[in-house]
């Protein structure tokens, strides 16, 4: 079964992160980067289908030099191959534009059995990539999986919702999108980080993919961020003294906030 | 602060990457609760075992990672700079693979090597007793020819022995003539050997994530393909063998001190007095940067002693340099980053006082640091023919 796996490189959640100033977009360039922690599980769920079988796992992208970072930790944790979209005219794409892309690239890899994603990225939020993703390639999308089982020509998913479990089946090829309940992503191993440097990685442009500039980048994008601010420093909480009442005062406090 | 590393490859950038992934996702976690209650940290262990992180500095064709020292080394000081007891684990378990992979015929290591680097085995370094300690040549623990020579049979006991009871094989030292230090030879001694026993696991300062015990031998008999290098030679393998163990222990020391320079750092900026941070308090600020100084120069120490070695070069006086310079460096470091806390860090509610014990073990173990002084001035002497 060959498996393509779309992963982002994104700023690190832990480390200061930054919006540039000239176009206010995400700051890919000057924050410490790492492959999206959500991705990692697409990562580890496409290897576990291939060890118990057999197949190619292809890791995607698509950012700036710095994500080929992303890209070498897939391959340290096992992915076979990996292709790295790069293209000054991408700068600033919004999710539609990202689809575009990815969609092109993951033709050009040769339509796989299967393409698996994180649920969301960790810097945009947005979680719709693989929905268009899918429409574009013409695949079933299966998203949020919790669990997936593969079988020959079909796959088996389970969502999880508050209230109830919904059990899903799709015809392959197909996409899925997975959380980060659906395992435990490995750590690469010293062996896994030195196979790695003798992976393959193809690098494309716009042009490789048959896409002209104007069908991506910020000019292309349907929304655009107008203005950003830090958000203001938490305010101190309120203290209630308990004079016999506290507990009266406590239940008033999250009546008023609707929280009972 | 995550130390500046100046790593030669790609690929060792990438190690030092997970080595840190690793040890904030699962070592972080356990180290708590087994440095209050104490125990061996088995899981700890197997973690870095299955990610390649037990067998680094050794040959690839025996299943090690092919790494230069300088690379290792720097592995175990982060290990250190979350858990001081694993990291100590990690370098006494490189240890005692060094008499087999050095002196042990091709035979012996094709045969021993590959489980002891497999990562799912850990190693015991059986060298003092508990009347031979810087001493070494005044051993008793006696191996015994077979009249058939088929085999060797031990008598005696170890102490101070790291992972008794919990380690797969014991790298051992014992007399086979009474010819004083030229009578040791070393072998090699599987865990499941009869007559084989461990003591009480000592109660300790610090260190309670790395237990340590007696281990008795006691009619203990092992084949005879057990013994490694020629009979007689075990002071030679064994004085080599530390030659390589105190750079694993001066990069643990070293990273046992950055950390204690980091909380004390981190507190020193947010603890105010007087209307601000005390860290403005220049006498306060130059403590800190004392302590700078210190782990940054125990750093370049065992460096320089691992490109010397990596190069091929003699080390044994720069090896000795090294665990002298880092472990007094962690001494004293972890000694002001208490001083840096108050009273604060006197209590057991931050980690400081918890390296100020672990700094203690440094400066007497893999050699104590007057037995180090007796090395580079020897070396000193030897230097001027």
């Amino acid at each position: 079964m060959n498996i393509v796996v779309c992963v982002k490189y994104v700023p690190d959640t832990q480390a200061e992160r930054t919006f540039n100033a000239s176009d206010n977009t995400t700051d890919r360039v000057n924050v410490d980067g790492l492959l999206s922690e959500l991705d990692e599980y697409a990562v580890e769920e496409a290897l576990k289908i291939v060890e118990a079988g057999e197949g190619v796992v292809t890791v995607v992208t698509v950012g700036p030099a710095q994500a080929s970072d992303a890209l070498k930790k897939a391959l340290q944790m096992g992915a076979d191959k990996a292709v790295h979209v790069i293209d000054d005219a991408i700068h600033g794409s919004d999710a539609l534009a990202t689809s575009l892309v990815l969609a092109k690239a993951i033709e050009k890899v040769g339509m796989p059995d299967l393409v698996l994603t994180g649920m969301s990225s960790t810097d945009g939020i947005m979680g719709v990539v693989p929905t268009m993703l899918a429409e574009r390639l013409g695949l079933p999308a299966v998203t949020f999986a919790s669990d997936l089982t593969v079988g020959a020509d079909s796959v088996t998913a389970r969502r999880d919702g508050d209230a109830a479990s919904q059990t899903i089946e799709a015809a392959l090829p197909a996409l899925v999108s997975v959380t980060d309940q659906i395992n435990e992503p490995r750590y690469p191993s010293f062996k896994g980080i030195m196979a790695a440097k003798k992976k393959p990685v193809e690098t494309w442009g716009l042009a490789d993919l048959g896409l002209s500039a104007d069908e991506v980048g910020l000019d292309a994008a349907w929304t655009k961020v107008t203005a950003f601010e830090a958000r203001p420093p938490r305010q101190q909480g309120t203290i209630v003294k308990d004079e016999g009442d506290g507990g009266g005062k406590l239940a008033s406090f999250l009546a008023e906030r609707k929280f009972i | 602060m995550a130390a500046t590393r100046l790593m030669p490859s790609d690929e060792s950038r990438a190690l030092i990457d997970m080595t840190r992934e690793v040890c904030r996702k699962e070592l972080a976690p356990q180290v708590d609760a087994f440095e209050r209650v104490g125990g061996f940290p088995e899981q700890a262990f197997r973690t870095l075992g299955e990610l390649g992180l037990l067998s680094l500095p050794y040959p690839e064709e025996f299943g090690g990672g092919g790494q230069p020292y300088e690379v290792y080394l720097q592995v175990v000081e982060e290990i250190a700079t979350v858990w001081m007891s694993v990291a100590v684990g990690v370098s006494v378990h490189s240890l005692t693979c060094y008499p087999l992979a050095e002196y042990g015929t091709d035979e012996q290591r094709r045969a021993f090597l590959p489980d002891m680097l497999s990562g799912s085995q850990l190693g015991g370094y059986c060298l003092s007793e508990p009347d031979s300690g810087s001493d070494v040549g005044s051993m008793t623990t006696a191996a015994t020819l077979d009249a058939d020579g088929g085999g060797w049979t031990l008598e005696g006991t170890k102490a101070w022995i790291s992972h008794a009871g919990h380690a797969d094989y014991y790298t051992t030292f014992a007399r086979t003539a009474d010819t004083g230090p030229k009578g040791i030879s070393c072998f090699l001694v599987p865990a499941g050997t009869p007559g084989l026993s461990f003591g009480r696991p000592e109660d300790k300062m610090g260190l309670h994530g790395d237990p340590v015990a007696q281990v008795i031998f006691e009619n203990a008999r092992i084949d005879a393909d057990r013994l490694l290098g020629a009979q007689g030679q075990g002071m030679a393998i064994a004085l080599h063998a530390l030659d390589n163990g105190r750079l694993g222990i001066a990069a643990a020391a070293t990273g046992l001190a950055q950390s204690a320079l980091d909380a004390a750092t981190t507190y020193a900026m947010e603890r105010r007095q007087f209307g601000r941070p005390i860290i403005d308090f220049q006498g306060l600020a130059f403590l800190l940067a004392d302590m700078e100084a210190a782990v940054t120069s125990a750093r370049a120490a065992y460096l320089y002693a691992a490109r010397l070695k990596d190069a091929g070069r003699p080390y044994t006086k720069e090896a000795s340099v090294a665990k002298l310079v880092s472990t007094d460096a962690a001494m004293k470091v972890t000694t002001d980053a208490v001083q840096v806390f108050g009273g604060y860090g006197y209590t057991r509610d931050f980690p400081v006082e918890r390296y100020m014990r672990e700094a203690k073990v440094t400066q007497i173990f893999e050699g104590t640091n007057q037995i180090q002084r007796l090395v580079i001035s020897r070396q000193l002497i030897r230097e001027r023919g």
